[in-house]
């Protein structure tokens, strides 16, 4: 106990572990630097976990590499094998992992908190302790109940339509108020039932506030779960006095936040409102739901030799990839369309929406993934001046972001989402399935029906593979 | 540490977060929550103390447990950062596309 106190390298060597991490998400600002920045993070990983190992007695060290081997061969294998569509169940899966672990810290602290350097020998938690504990367990019990409930509705193992309970407000509230208050008791009495009924009460209510939560409201939830995470391990850096814990939680619950926020914002929605949840479809994505239009209006309906015609004499073409595209695995196929297209000296650039994926910035791993250079797949608002020069907008597996209801529809579910301005491009190609389905929000698209759009009515991967074929001729 | 340095950690990171979660590139967001992910296991330093402990066998499982869950989200989570960061790549820099550098600006 007493060389943990007096030693000052010990909470030097969790700054720069803190520090490390800290660079770690810098480096994130650029493609270029992000894998040095990586580097850093493992590194400030290392740094934690050398430090801990050597500054404590060490009563099991065979149990804890054995531990560490476990858990890292699994994780390391999954690491490789996951594929690039389904990192948003992975990184929920992941969530849950860090919400669990830090129950599992806390009760731990609870049991023996003498270790923890948090009690006298009499076994008392100092009362502060005890806050920081119940909390750091709560918040770790809803992320990881939570973090379930959004793995199973994003891996479709769970319908992705909202489940309404009845009187859900009142209960989910009446929950929150019980554990805080049960965290205030604490303070006064550390009886066991206490914190067993938070941990079980927090479990609930992580369960019960993602069940209303609709798929497509998903990428808000998964980057609210990821804030809850970093706020859990704050929580636990605050029990146990560790900087490390403490910045990091700081790092990745602002990170969270922020990319809720972005989330939000991308699709105009409120925070509250997506926690209240009940909005959106199913996950299954694709839009299959939804009756045909209400009124018949005449379209047009292009072919696979019209759109390589048409974009092999223009000049610049502007592609909107959305998670159609991903569900029909076409964006190799749509690589080689941006080749064959470039050859013929085409300016191609991709447009990406910031709710385009199923999580923040999933589409641009997969064009990453299919080779797309990252410095020809532009954002929202970087990109959105552009289609007035656009010979062609080729939008596929994407729907209400091109949805100019969005801009001039009052009474529009998706009134005020910043959309594409699409129909300012000279010709626009609209890779769809088939006329009926309609996206997620469940509204008609005027883009259907403009003079200059055809629509390309087929399987997206199967289409493009008919228009570089088309092209190759 | 006496409660308020501690808060004071607590609350500068929080701006530090604030401001280098802004720069990074949307493009990146995907990379961004998965090495989150990775340093938020930084709790396995607590599955560690919880673990190395005499005195509760309950507690030492407790954290062998954590222990294991944290390093499935470490390893997972900086190998599978590294896979996807490892795809950013750049437009060629061929020499049939250097003549055509310059007539992006």
């Amino acid at each position: 106990m007493a060389h943990l106190a007096v030693n000052p390298w010990i909470p030097f060597a969790y700054l720069v572990a803190g520090v490390c991490f800290i660079l770690a998400l810098r480096g994130l600002s650029s493609p270029a630097t992000s894998r040095a920045g990586n580097r850093y993070g493992m590194f400030g990983m290392t740094i934690a976990v050398v430090t801990t190992l050597v500054t404590h007695e060490i009563a099991s060290l065979p149990e804890i590499i054995g531990a560490i081997a476990v858990g890292g061969v699994i994780g390391f294998i999954t690491a490789r094998k996951i594929k690039m569509t389904d990192m948003p169940q992975l990184v929920a899966a992941f969530h849950s992992l860090v919400g669990l672990a830090a129950v599992l810290v806390g009760l731990a602290a609870y049991l023996n908190p003498i270790a923890f350097g948090i009690a006298g020998a009499d076994g008392i938690i100092e009362p502060q302790s005890r806050v920081e504990m119940g909390l750091g367990i709560a918040i770790g019990a809803i992320t990881f109940s939570g973090s379930i409930i959004a793995f199973l509705k994003l891996a479709g193992k769970m319908s992705g339509s909202p489940i309404l309970l009845p009187g859900r407000h009142v209960i989910n509230l009446g929950t929150l108020i019980a554990i805080l208050g049960l965290v205030g008791y604490f303070t006064q009495d550390q009886s066991q039932w206490i914190i067993v009924t938070i941990t079980v009460l927090s479990f609930l209510i992580g369960f019960l506030l993602i069940v209303p939560i609709g798929g497509a409201d998903m990428p808000v939830v998964v980057s609210m779960l990821n804030s809850y995470s970093g706020w859990a391990a704050a929580a636990m850096g605050f029990t146990l006095h560790n900087t490390a814990m403490i910045i990091t939680g700081a790092l990745v619950g602002s990170s969270g936040a922020i990319l809720s926020y972005i989330m939000c914002k991308a699709m105009n929605r409120g925070f509250l409102s997506v926690i209240a949840g009940g909005f959106g479809a199913d996950a299954g994505a694709g839009g299959g739901a939804g009756g045909a239009p209400k009124e018949q209006r005449p379209w047009k309906r292009g072919s696979a030799e019209d759109a390589a015609f048409i974009m092999k004499e223009a000049e610049n073409v502007i592609i909107i990839p959305g998670y159609g595209m991903a569900v029909a695995q076409a964006q190799h196929v749509l690589r080689e369309m941006g080749d064959q297209l470039k050859k013929h000296g085409v300016n191609v650039k991709y447009a990406i929406h910031p709710v385009a994926g199923r999580m923040p910035g999933h589409m641009n791993v997969l064009l990453a993934e299919a080779n797309v250079p990252y410095d020809e797949v532009f954002e929202l608002e970087d990109i959105n001046g552009e289609f007035a020069q656009a010979d062609v907008a080729f939008i596929i597996g994407a729907n209400d972001v091109v949805n100019p209801a969005a801009r001039t529809d009052k009474s529009s579910p998706i009134y005020g989402m910043p959309v594409f301005d699409v129909d300012k491009a000279k010709t626009v190609f609209f890779i769809k399935r088939s006329m009926g389905g309609v996206g997620y929000a469940g509204v008609d698209n005027d883009v259907f029906y403009m003079d200059q759009t055809m629509m390309l009515l087929a399987d997206a991967k199967k289409m493009v593979e008919e228009i570089n074929k088309a092209l190759a001729d | 540490m006496d409660f308020i340095s501690i808060l004071s950690i607590f609350v500068m990171a929080c701006f530090v977060g604030y401001y280098v979660v802004w720069s990074v590139t949307p493009a990146l967001h995907t990379p961004l929550m998965a090495v989150t992910n990775a340093i938020s296991s930084v709790i396995v330093v607590g599955a560690l103390v919880a673990a190395a402990a005499a005195g509760s066998p309950a507690a030492k499982w407790l954290g062998l447990v954590a222990v294991a869950l944290a390093s499935v989200n470490i390893f997972g989570g900086f190998a599978v950062t590294e896979r996807m960061l490892a795809m950013y790549k750049k437009k060629d820099k061929g020499p049939a596309k250097a003549n055509s550098g310059g007539s992006k600006h």
